[in-house]
């Protein structure tokens, strides 16, 4: 039992770290060090410009979606070399967050199911950060519920005409292409009657509508799509065959290892270390030790679980279910963190932003918090995951499941 | 990176587990449970002969001479059968305070008997209500014999020996602690058995009127050895911890996919199904930790205080949490006698207070994260 690299991950480490050393946007740096969750600012620069020009920079030099065939922009690399690329990336990976749809589900979607000359046109850019993918699944009837979806493809020649509505979609307003999950036939049971596209933005009938979250700031948006015409060779998969094909871009959300989870212990830990209360420093203040001590064991939990998924990794062997834990765990627990820094900071924890304690970032975490527990897989969804396919126990019953799709009661009353 | 086990280990776990499903069923655990025999003594001396007392024994005493992973292994499965045997508080304490601290003559004497089976050891440590701290102990060490009563002693009245920490200063300072051991057969050592949450384990209360003690370790370091003592134990406790949490999981689990309410597996229930996926997380949680205590304590690493901490109160909390929520899945049965649900409540709540409670390890392990960021 050891923490060492083989002598092959050590040299691609070092081959990493000089790079990222002599390349990365360090003006930056300590702006991102200083972020949390619901607060990325970089003073005097525009996140976006700044995170396309780093991932620009790391395609050029072929550091660019290191798990990806070569042909497609990546580096052909081995999972844990790219692990060992997210350590070394260290804060400069948040940078990547707005890519993390694209490069995470929109791509292996499109390399798994989409036509060769179209794989060679469309990753390269989407690997480069010169263009931006969004996912276009839930929708106001289907969120966890992914398949209720009902927005309506309906063949016209060798094109297919598109109207609905999609919502929830993170960076639909700087998106340039998306893929999107369509009902073809409301006639048969809802898993069967759907089909895959993916689609230009900027095509016509396409409206985005950013949505403003509970938060106050807009990540989200609500997508319309009015007579949206996407021809016949931009499907993904079989026509009815999209549940199938959704899977594998859900697979590979939630397949990300090595990927921190944040859950706000280190800064919670920083935080109690100086703060002084009332009758003392927090650190020495038994109920605060307490609420300390739990969360440090949840935050190294979920490290070194990750450190042994990456070590499966290191071997050449695929991890076991534990890592599913991650999300569950961290969603919750930055909330709960959030909370309590509040709470140490009395009556002045209720004034946020710039004049707040920290300029506000725990009350900036606490805002966002609530939509971590929902994005990509509610808690309770998370949950029956873990029970259906770790522990084997049995799925839902689904009422549904056998009825066809345009006979599914729409309300629950009246 | 190898943050796991090896495949030599791996085995050893397996051996371990198919002895003990062999030598170590709910039924024999029941013949312990019920007050018939203080411990299952073929089991120990099974034990004995397969070589896992001596794991982490050096083979110059008598043992297997493998190592602390080797241990771990073995620990995990104990925690896992429930096993009821004299096994922590010989091998985790008495063993490793041996190791830790003892005379080369201590260690010829003890470590291979404890190894072959035929000594039982335990640390009498605690004085009534408290946590481990130097003003606790106020048991006397003067002139080669002791006078004070410890109780609770792990397994103190099956015990051939116990490791003793007494009080041989009144500086108010830590160095006023001495270890020694002490021959409980010999005179001046009353022992009383305590009726106690996990019959399984025993507890005892043991009166030192005059008993003769040889030093154990450097006069006034007996706390840090003591401490140290402590963090093995830790690291070993939690994977015991992590095989019981793991085995009533699997009881729940079980339990859900074959009882049938409503018309339907309960299993198939949202109430049940996230209760059990609650039980995986935290044991899931606990089981990392403890891999981190378990490279620290067989590496030697200066950041076992830490790993041992953190392996501690995890792995309590995910015993505590899966026994408690097995009974809650089996529902009235989980409360019968019959059912074996409360073998591993009892257990689990037994242990986590055996090293100290849980609210002493979670002041533990912040003063030692403050200690790291310090230095």
């Amino acid at each position: 039992m050891n923490f060492d690299d083989t002598p092959q991950e050590a040299e691609f480490r070092a081959t990493a770290r000089a790079w990222i050393g002599a390349n990365a946007p360090k003006q930056y740096e300590e702006d991102l060090r200083k972020s949390s969750l619901g607060r990325t600012v970089l003073r005097n620069a525009d996140i976006l410009e700044v995170a396309k020009a780093w991932q620009k920079r790391k395609a050029d030099a072929g550091w660019a979606c290191l798990h990806w065939p070569k042909e497609y922009g990546g580096r052909g690399s081995s999972p844990i070399e790219r692990v060992i690329w997210q350590q070394e990336e260290g804060p400069f990976g948040q940078l990547s967050r707005m890519f993390i749809i694209g490069h995470g589900m929109c791509g292996p979607t499109m390399m798994a199911f989409a036509r060769e000359e179209h794989k060679r046109t469309y990753l390269p850019p989407l690997a480069s950060g010169e263009k931006v993918w969004c996912q276009l699944f839930s929708e106001p009837a289907g969120g966890s519920d992914v398949a209720g979806l009902r927005t309506r493809a309906e063949k016209d020649g060798d094109d297919w005409v598109i109207n609905g509505q999609k919502i929830w979609t993170s960076g639909a307003h700087y998106s340039d292409y998306g893929i999107l999950l369509t009902r073809t036939d409301p006639t048969v049971p809802k898993h069967k009657g759907l089909t895959m596209f993916f689609l230009d933005m900027k095509s016509p009938g396409v409206e985005v509508r950013p949505i403003k979250q509970a938060s106050g700031a807009s990540d989200f948006n609500e997508v319309y799509f009015t007579n949206v015409r996407i021809p016949d060779h931009q499907r993904l998969g079989e026509v009815g065959d999209g549940w199938n094909v959704s899977l594998t871009t859900l697979m590979n959300e939630r397949s990300a290892i090595g990927a921190a989870v944040s859950t706000g212990f280190p800064e919670l830990f920083e935080y109690c270390s100086s703060l002084m209360l009332d009758d003392g420093p927090a650190i020495e203040d038994r109920a605060v030790r307490s609420k300390l001590a739990n969360w440090a064991v949840k935050a190294s939990g979920l490290k070194y679980t990750s450190m042994r998924a990456i070590s499966a990794l290191s071997k050449g062997e695929r991890p076991g279910p534990e890592n599913s834990i991650g999300k569950l765990v961290a969603g919750s627990m930055i909330q709960d963190v959030a909370t309590y820094a509040l709470d140490l900071q009395g009556a002045a924890g209720v004034v946020s932003g710039e004049d707040a304690e920290l300029a506000g970032r725990f009350q900036a975490m606490l805002l966002r918090a609530p939509g971590t527990r929902v994005e990509g897989g509610t808690d309770e969804i998370m949950r029956n995951i873990i029970a259906e396919r770790v522990l084997g126990l049995p799925g839902d019953i689904r009422v549904d499941k056998d009825v066809p799709f345009n006979k599914i009661p729409t309300r629950g009353r009246g | 990176m190898n943050f796991d086990f090896s495949d030599d280990q791996k085995q050893l776990r397996d051996q371990a587990r198919k002895f003990l499903t062999e030598k170590c069923s709910p039924k024999a655990v029941r013949v312990v449970l019920d007050g018939k025999t203080p411990y299952d003594k073929e089991l120990w001396k099974g034990l004995a002969e397969m070589g896992f007392l001596g794991v982490a024994i050096p083979e110059e005493f008598g043992g297997a001479g493998a190592g602390h992973l080797e241990l771990c292994v073995i620990a995990e499965e104990m925690g896992r059968a429930n096993a009821p045997v004299p096994f922590s508080s010989t091998v985790y304490l008495a063993a490793e305070a041996l190791l830790i601290a003892g005379s080369d003559a201590q260690k010829k004497k003890w470590l291979p008997a404890i190894a072959s089976g035929e000594a039982i050891g335990t640390l009498a440590l605690f004085e009534g209500k408290g946590n481990p701290a130097p003003k606790n102990v106020k048991l006397t060490a003067a002139n080669g014999v002791l006078n004070g009563v410890k109780k609770p002693v792990p397994d103190g009245a099956i015990a051939d020996f116990a490791v003793v920490a007494a009080r041989t200063g009144s500086s108010g300072r830590d160095g006023d602690i001495s270890l020694f051991l002490v021959d409980l057969k010999a005179g001046g050592v009353e022992v009383k058995s305590l009726t106690n949450l996990d019959p399984t384990r025993g507890q005892a209360e043991i009166t030192f009127k005059d008993a003769k003690a040889e030093p154990l370790g450097v006069a006034g370091e007996g706390w840090s050895i003591l401490t140290e003592v402590l963090d093995r134990a830790a690291v070993l406790c939690a994977f015991e911890q992590v095989g019981g949490a793991d085995r009533a999981l699997e009881m729940g689990r079980d339990y859900a996919l074959d009882r049938i309410a409503f018309g339907r597996q309960i299993g198939s229930f949202q109430a049940i199904k996230h209760m059990l996926a609650d039980m995986y997380v935290s044991a899931t949680l606990a089981r990392s930790n403890s891999y981190y205590g378990a490279w620290a304590l067989s590496t030697n690493a200066a950041e076992l205080p830490e790993a041992a901490a953190a392996a501690r109160i995890s792995a309590t909390q995910a015993f505590q949490h899966c026994a408690k929520n097995n009974i809650q899945v089996h529902g009235g049965m989980g409360f019968t006698w019959e059912f074996d649900c409360h073998m591993y409540y009892r257990r689990a709540n037994a242990m986590a207070l055996g090293l100290g409670s849980l609210t002493y390890w979670e002041d533990q392990l912040i003063d030692r994260m403050r200690k790291k960021n310090a230095a």
